[in-house]
């Protein structure tokens, strides 16, 4: 039986489709990602999963169960991170967590020990006693997930779990979310970052106005949607739009940009060679791996960060 | 995809109870406490301070001037005596409105307390009652201060100013149940302000400082309408232990008043923390 199965969820504020028709399924054990940018539906995804809004239509299990009808319940086998921290100020690091089991009505006997093992978890042992606000925003991020993990969730939800975060703590918490993944607990992940996506997840939908617009794993998204590699070149900002249809026969297929131009083959160097054997000299040249940037790309025809 | 066929929810009060609730309002009510607990009690103090300064101030600095007002029954009563019970009914209502808007609103809109509250399996009714309960707490121990600073002063004459207490509660219970429905209309701090400007009239025309009679029969009735004056004239009975048949009124308009404010709070505890 599928973790989460959702049919036709759809959410609508005053006049907005923040979520218009979406259809998935995460089976247990997968690490899910919902990608796509800003606005486009997927903390509102996350929150109707956990039972805290309430869905305009559609169908919705989670475990088997109707979050809007049986929300406590569902909840006791969820694990939630929100977007933003929202740890409690009044209480201490330790008291966070143990306060956060006592809502699941857990025994004191199994949360004393838990808190430890948690904030060992998230490096922050000697952090146990300080105040929420004295702690950097990294650390914060990292107590909010140790907080989601006190009930032992079967399934974690993630939202925008790096946000704000520097690369070496981003390592860090990818490495404990790695770590979550082994243990069996299914991820579900919304993220803006292609990179994140890429890392942490087994297969993932694509979202952009409230729709979902492709849905697999990275490799086969990237597979279907880009060519392997891509040559970025930049001209100057006069001069990219102008150059565009004489790069045409270079590349299977060309996206413009403000700043650049992307040339998408399956052999970059060759191309960019022969760009460069014509006389058509960029001021700057990338050969790279396509990623799902380059397939959000080229299904919306924006990208990912604003 | 095969469609999803949803179990049938059950209906009534039990599936209403297994949505909203995990039985578990003592989580929250305890997680009031540690913060208390951990909290400067000079803050928590001043809350009772207030309605002393009142009874100070103008009690025993304007009552000089003032003399003898004419007390519930047409007995005569000083100026202190009369004011005093108002100021009881007048800070259970405060400090219930101020627990149940201002207080969730931040917790709602800024802290995101509720938010990671309902990440847990607790429901919105816990939160709620949680809250509504730590209310009552605050009020029960400002009510005992300050019932017990009057009787000090010799401002009651009977036992009966012993049941000021729980009409103090009534009275918060009343005043905290509308406040927190009222809550989930609001989304901005100058609605909240609506709040105040509603308030500080009620509290100086209320019949708290002056008796009602100094007003037109027209205004009368106005004021007989709002909540405060019937707080006012209950207390002020009960400071002196004389009743007529208004008394059993102002109980019942508080009764009245709290049943229809914990329906109307739970009708709007999805609007409230489940947007």
């Amino acid at each position: 039986m599928p973790v989460i199965e959702a049919r036709e969820l759809v959410k609508t504020y005053a006049n907005v489709h923040a979520v218009d028709g979406i259809s998935f399924d995460v089976a247990p054990g997968e690490s899910f990602g919902l990608l796509g940018p800003n606005g486009a539906g997927k903390s509102t995804t996350m929150r109707m999963i956990g039972g805290t809004t309430r869905r305009t239509s559609g169908t919705l299990l989670v475990n088997g169960l109707d979050p809007e009808t049986r929300g406590p319940e569902v909840r006791a086998s969820l694990g939630v991170v929100p977007q933003t921290d929202n740890l409690d100020p009044e209480l201490r690091a330790r008291d966070n967590l143990i306060m956060y089991g006592r809502y699941f009505g857990l025994p004191y006997s199994y949360l004393r020990p838990k808190a430890e093992e948690l904030l060992a978890f998230a490096q922050l042992t000697e952090k146990a006693g300080e105040k929420v606000d004295n702690l950097s925003g990294g650390m914060k991020r990292r107590l909010t997930i140790a907080r989601s993990l006190i009930n032992e969730p079967s399934v974690l939800l993630l939202d925008e779990p790096t946000t704000g975060l520097d690369p070496q703590a981003r390592h860090i918490l990818w490495d404990r979310l790695f770590r979550l993944k082994e243990a069996g607990v299914t991820l579900i992940v919304t993220t803006h970052f292609m990179d994140e996506a890429e890392q942490l997840c087994d297969r993932l939908i694509v979202m952009d106005g409230g729709l979902i617009v492709a849905e697999g794993s990275p490799a086969s998204l990237i597979r279907q949607y880009s060519t392997r590699e891509v040559l970025e070149l930049r001209f100057g900002s006069e001069r990219n739009a102008a150059l565009v249809d004489r790069l045409r026969g270079y590349a299977d297929s060309i996206e413009p940009l403000p700043d650049r131009v992307l040339l998408y083959t399956d052999n970059a160097e060759a191309a960019l060679a022969k760009v460069k054997a014509d006389g058509l000299d960029p001021v700057t040249s990338l050969v790279r791996r396509a990623s799902l940037e380059d397939v959000f790309l080229r299904l919306t025809g924006r990208s990912l960060v604003d | 995809m095969s469609a999803v066929v949803a179990r049938p929810s059950e209906r009534g009060v039990r599936g209403w109870l297994r949505a909203n609730s995990a039985g578990r309002v003592g989580a929250v009510i305890e997680r009031g406490f540690r913060v208390v607990g951990a909290q400067n009690w000079i803050i928590i103090v001043s809350g009772f301070f207030e309605p002393v300064f009142y009874l100070l101030s103008m009690g025993f600095g304007l009552g000089g001037l003032i003399g003898t007002v004419t007390g519930p029954g047409g007995r005569p009563l000083s100026y202190a005596a009369f004011i005093a019970p108002a100021l009881l009914a007048t800070s259970a209502m405060n400090g219930a409105l101020y627990d149940s808007t201002w207080n969730v609103f931040f917790k709602l809109r800024f802290a995101k307390l509720y938010q990671a509250m309902l990440s847990t399996s607790l429901g919105p009714l816990d939160v709620a009652g949680g809250e509504i309960f730590m209310a009552l707490f605050r009020g029960l121990l400002y009510a005992i201060g300050f019932t017990g600073v009057i009787a000090i002063l010799g401002l009651t004459t009977s036992w009966w100013a012993l049941a000021m207490i729980p009409v103090a509660l009534l009275i918060a219970l009343g005043f905290a149940s509308v406040g927190m429905a009222l809550t989930s209309y609001f989304t901005t701090f100058q609605q909240m302000d609506w709040i105040n400007i509603a308030l500080l009239p009620m509290f100086m025309f209320s019949a708290t400082l002056f008796p009602i009679t100094t007003f037109p029969v027209g205004v009368q009735w106005f004021i007989m309408a709002l909540p405060l004056w019937h707080g006012v004239e209950l207390m002020r009975q009960l400071s002196v232990g004389v009743f007529d048949g208004s008394s059993g009124v102002h109980l019942g308009y508080f009764l009245i008043m709290s049943v229809l404010g914990v329906a109307f709070t739970t009708r709007r505890l999805r609007s409230l923390f489940l947007r």
